[in-house]
C-alpha cells in the first residue's frame, strides 16, 4: 500500500474537477437529496455517495441524545443548510476596519500578528498570498517524507483505497446521531497519512491546511499513522472563532497501527456567546482513535469556546501494551455548557491509560467531566490512572463529575483521583498584596490549575493557550 | 512615612480596632505585642486593605497618600508589604513566575523597566540563598507543600526582592526553630538601611534580640494601651500583659 501512496503522492493531481452546480447555497432541510448534492457538489466517487446515504439512512432512525449534562433549546434539523459555498472575495470584509471590533480587540489580546488577524477575519487581501509560499515549502518538506496531509475531499479523490479502508472504521457511520449526521452530510476536514517507519517531520496544524473556509461545521478528520510511525497534530487556533452555522458537529477518527504514536493536540475557541448567554456555538464532537499492537494515542486539549461542548475524545487500546491518553482543559465562563470527558476501551494485554482532565468553572457556567474506563475480560494487566480537578472561579457555577468504571478483569488495576477547589479569597488577597491586579491573579491560579495539561502541549501552544485562558476568564472577578 | 490617626475598623459586624492612632518615621522599626485577638493581625489586614476588614472611621496616611482609598494592588506597589502569619498556598503557580510577577508590577508603578528573565532569575537565585531557601524552591508551587519555617522564610524573600518601603511582619517568628529565626531576622536586618520602615508583631521577645526595634506598642483589645522602647518587651515577657489592665489603660 505504502509503494501505491507514495507513487500517488508523486504524480501531481491534475485531474481539474470543475464545479457543475451552479446554486451556491442549499435552501434549509435534510433529504437523501441534499446529500446527493454535497457529494456531487465535491465530485465524489460513486462509493463515497453511498457510504454518505447509508449513513443519512441511518440517522433518520435515531434519537437526539439527550444524557449530557447541557441545556438548549431543541435543534430543528430540518431549518438549518447543510451546504454552503466559501465567500466570495466580494463578499468578504475588504478590510480589518470592516470586521468586527470585539473580534479585533480579541486578536489584539491574544497578539496575533495583524496579517493573521486578516487571514483569520477571511479579509479578501493579498494575505493568503502572502501565506501561499509557506504552504507551498511545508507541502513539500512533508512530500519528501512520503506524508500526506491534504484536506478529506482531496483524499477522496486521490487516494481512494486508503480513505475506503479507513473512512469510518473507528467512528461507524451509526456510532452517534451527530457522527450519523456529519457522515451523511460532512464538508470537509483533513486527512492525513504516516508511512511506515516515517516520524512525521514537523507538526502538522489545520492552520497550514489549504481549505476553504467555512468548512468547520461537519469537519471530517482521518489520521491514519501507519506501523512505527510517529505524528504530532495540532487542530484550531487560539483566535476566537466565529461562524455562522450555530451547529457542530465534527468527527475525527485516528487509526494508529502497530507501534505508531499519534498526538492530537486541540484548542477550541468558537464564538462562546455573549455574557448573556445568547448566540455562541453548539459543538457536538466525536473523536475517537483505535491503538493497535504498542501504539499510542494522546489527546490534549484545551477547550474554552462554544456554548455548548459535547465531546469525548476516546481510545480504543485494541492491541497489546497499547497506551491511550487523554489531557484536558475544560474552560467555561458566563453561560457556557461542557459535558467532555473521554473513554478509555482497554482491551488489550497490558494497556495503560492515562486521563487528566481539569475544569474550570467561571460565571454561571456549568461543566461535566464525564468518562468511561472499560477494562475487558481479555484486558489482563490493564491500568488506568484517572485524575479529575475541578476549580471554581465564583459561587454561581457548577462542576460536576460522572466517572464510570466497568471492570471485567480482576487483574487490572484502576486508581480515580478527584477534587474540587475554588479559587479563594486569601489565595487571591495573596497574589494583591504582592501587586498583581485581581484579573492577572486569576488568570496566573487558573494557569497554575492547569499546568499539568499546558504541558503536554507543544510549546508554542502552551503559551497561546495559557494567554487565551487569561482572555477567556476576562470580567470573572471583582 | 506612615500615619494613623483614630483608626477604627470592624469585622463581620464586630469593631476590633478602636482609635488606634500610631506614627511611624522613615527608617523605624516598631514592635506590636499584645495579647491573643487584640487586633494585631487586623492591623495588618486592614493597612494592607484585605476584602472583609472595614474601616468606619479614622485616616491612615502612607508616604503622603491616603492609604485607605488604594485597592489592594496599588498600596503593595507603593512599597506596602504584608508578611502573612499564614502564608497560602497556589498550586501550580511557581514561586519564580509568582515573584517575577510581582516584581514586574512593583517595577513598573516606580516607571522602572521589566527585568530580563534571565536577570530575575539570577536576584531570585541569590536572594533564596539569603534566606537559605535552595533555589529549587523557586520552581515549586508557591508555598506549596512547604513546610511551615519554609513557607516564612518564603515570606522574606519575596519581602527582599520586592524592596518594599514598609513591612509589616505578622508573628513571622512564630513556629520557627532558633536557626530560621536567626535566618528571617538576618533578612530583616540587612534591610534596614535608614528609610525602610517595619512594623513588627510578635509574641516573643526572643526576636526582638535579633530585630532591635525602636518601639515597642503593646496593643490590647483594639487600640495602643503603651509604649515604650526596646525594654518594654522584656518586661512584658516577664510580666505577662495582666499588669498593664492594673495601670489603667
Ligand atoms: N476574618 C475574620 N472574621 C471574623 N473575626 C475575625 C476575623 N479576623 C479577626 N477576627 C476577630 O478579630 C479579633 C482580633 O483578631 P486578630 O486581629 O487576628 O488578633 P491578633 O492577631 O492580635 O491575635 C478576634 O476576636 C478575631 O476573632
Ligand atoms: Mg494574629
Amino acid at each position: 500500500m505504502t509503494e501505491q501512496v507514495e507513487s500517488m503522492i508523486r504524480k501531481d493531481y491534475s485531474a481539474g474537477f470543475h464545479t457543475n452546480i451552479e446554486s451556491d447555497t442549499l435552501k434549509p432541510g435534510l433529504d437523501e437529496d441534499v446529500v446527493r448534492f454535497i457529494s456531487a457538489k465535491k465530485e465524489e466517487p460513486e462509493w463515497m455517495l453511498e457510504w454518505r446515504l447509508k449513513a443519512f439512512r441511518a440517522w433518520q432512525e435515531m434519537e437526539e441524545p439527550t444524557w449530557a449534562h447541557v441545556h438548549y433549546p431543541t435543534i430543528n434539523f430540518q431549518a438549518l443548510s447543510y451546504y454552503s459555498a466559501p465567500k466570495s472575495m466580494a463578499d468578504k470584509p475588504k478590510s480589518l476596519a470592516e470586521v468586527d471590533p470585539e473580534l479585533l480587540d480579541m486578536y489584539a489580546k491574544l497578539g496575533i500578528p495583524l496579517h493573521e488577524q486578516e487571514a483569520l477575519a477571511g479579509v479578501a487581501v493579498d494575505a493568503v498570498i502572502d501565506s501561499v509560499s509557506v504552504v507551498t515549502t511545508y507541502r513539500a518538506k512533508l512530500e519528501e517524507a512520503g506524508v500526506i496531509f491534504c484536506p478529506i475531499s482531496e483524499a477522496i479523490k486521490r487516494f481512494p483505497e486508503l480513505v475506503r479502508k479507513y473512512l469510518g472504521t473507528v467512528v461507524p457511520q451509526k456510532d452517534n446521531f451527530y457522527a450519523a449526521l456529519n457522515s451523511a452530510v460532512f464538508s470537509d476536514g483533513s486527512f492525513v497519512y504516516i508511512p511506515k517507519g516515517t516520524r512525521c517531520p514537523m507538526e502538522l496544524s489545520t492552520y497550514f491546511r489549504i481549505n476553504e473556509m467555512n468548512t468547520g461545521q461537519f469537519e471530517r478528520t482521518l489520521i491514519v499513522a501507519d506501523e512505527g510511525s510517529y505524528v504530532s497534530y495540532l487542530e484550531g487556533c487560539t483566535a476566537p472563532m466565529r461562524d455562522e452555522n450555530q451547529l457542530h458537529a465534527a468527527v475525527v477518527e485516528l487509526v494508529a497501527l502497530d507501534d505508531a504514536q499519534i498526538k492530537y493536540s486541540t484548542v477550541q475557541n468558537w464564538y462562546p456567546g455573549d455574557k448573556e448567554g445568547k448566540g455562541g456555538i453548539y459543538n457536538f464532537v466525536t473523536k475517537r482513535g483505535i491503538c493497535h499492537r504498542n501504539a499510542r494515542i494522546s489527546w490534549t486539549q484545551v477547550e474554552t469556546g462554544s456554548a455548548i461542548t459535547w465531546k469525548y475524545p476516546s481510545c480504543i487500546l485494541k492491541g497489546d501494551n497499547s497506551v491511550g491518553e487523554f489531557y484536558s482543559v475544560a474552560l467555561t465562563n458566563n453561560f457556557q455548557q461542557a459535558d467532555t470527558g473521554t473513554k478509555m476501551i482497554h482491551i488489550g494485554k497490558n494497556t495503560r491509560s492515562t486521563i487528566v482532565a481539569k475544569g474550570i468553572s467561571a460565571g454561571r457556567s456549568q461543566s461535566a467531566y464525564r468518562g468511561l474506563v472499560r477494562i475487558n475480560a481479555g484486558a489482563e494487566g490493564a491500568r488506568n490512572y484517572t485524575q479529575c480537578d475541578s476549580l471554581l472561579i465564583g459561587d454561581r457555577c457548577g462542576a460536576h463529575t460522572f466517572p464510570y468504571i466497568e471492570s471485567k478483569n480482576s487483574s487490572a488495576q484502576i486508581e480515580h483521583e478527584a477534587t474540587t477547589s475554588k479559587v479563594s479569597d486569601d489565595q487571591l488577597f495573596l497574589c494583591q498584596q504582592r501587586g498583581l491586579d485581581a484579573e492577572k491573579a486569576v488568570s496566573m491560579i487558573v494557569n497554575g490549575f492547569c499546568r499539568e495539561v499546558f504541558k503536554e502541549l507543544p510549546m508554542e501552544f502552551a503559551v497561546e493557550a495559557g494567554k487565551l485562558l487569561e482572555v477567556s476568564l476576562e470580567g470573572s472577578v471583582g | 512615612m506612615l500615619e494613623i490617626h483614630n483608626l477604627n475598623a470592624r469585622v463581620e459586624g464586630v469593631d476590633i480596632l478602636r482609635n488606634l492612632s500610631l506614627s511611624i518615621k522613615p527608617g523605624e522599626v516598631h514592635a506590636i505585642m499584645g495579647p491573643n485577638g487584640a487586633g494585631k493581625s487586623t492591623l495588618g489586614n486592614v493597612l494592607s486593605g484585605r476584602p472583609g476588614y472595614e474601616v468606619t472611621s479614622g485616616e491612615v496616611l502612607f508616604n503622603g497618600k491616603n492609604l485607605l482609598e488604594l485597592e489592594i494592588e496599588e498600596r503593595a506597589r507603593e512599597g506596602l508589604f504584608l508578611a502573612f502569619q499564614y502564608p497560602v498556598e497556589i498550586p501550580g503557580v511557581t514561586n519564580m513566575e509568582f515573584l517575577k510577577a510581582s516584581v514586574d508590577a512593583r517595577r513598573k508603578h516606580l516607571g522602572m523597566p521589566d527585568l530580563s528573565s534571565f536577570d530575575f532569575m539570577k536576584l531570585a537565585r541569590e536572594t533564596s540563598k539569603k534566606v537559605s531557601l535552595d533555589p529549587a524552591f523557586l520552581k515549586r508551587g508557591v508555598n506549596e507543600g512547604f513546610s511551615g519555617g519554609e513557607k516564612k522564610r518564603n515570606e522574606i524573600m519575596q519581602m527582599m526582592l520586592l524592596e518594599p518601603s514598609l513591612c509589616i511582619l505578622d508573628e513571622t517568628d512564630s513556629g520557627l526553630d532558633i536557626d530560621a529565626l536567626q535566618v528571617v531576622a538576618a533578612g530583616v536586618n540587612s534591610m534596614r538601611d535608614g528609610k525602610r520602615s517595619f512594623i513588627v508583631v510578635t509574641h516573643y521577645q526572643r526576636l526582638l534580640d535579633y530585630i532591635v526595634p525602636d518601639f515597642v506598642h503593646v496593643l490590647a483589645a483594639g487600640r495602643i494601651v503603651k509604649t515604650g522602647g526596646k525594654d518594654l518587651a522584656l518586661e512584658l515577657e516577664a510580666k505577662g500583659y495582666a499588669w498593664l489592665d492594673d495601670e489603667g489603660a
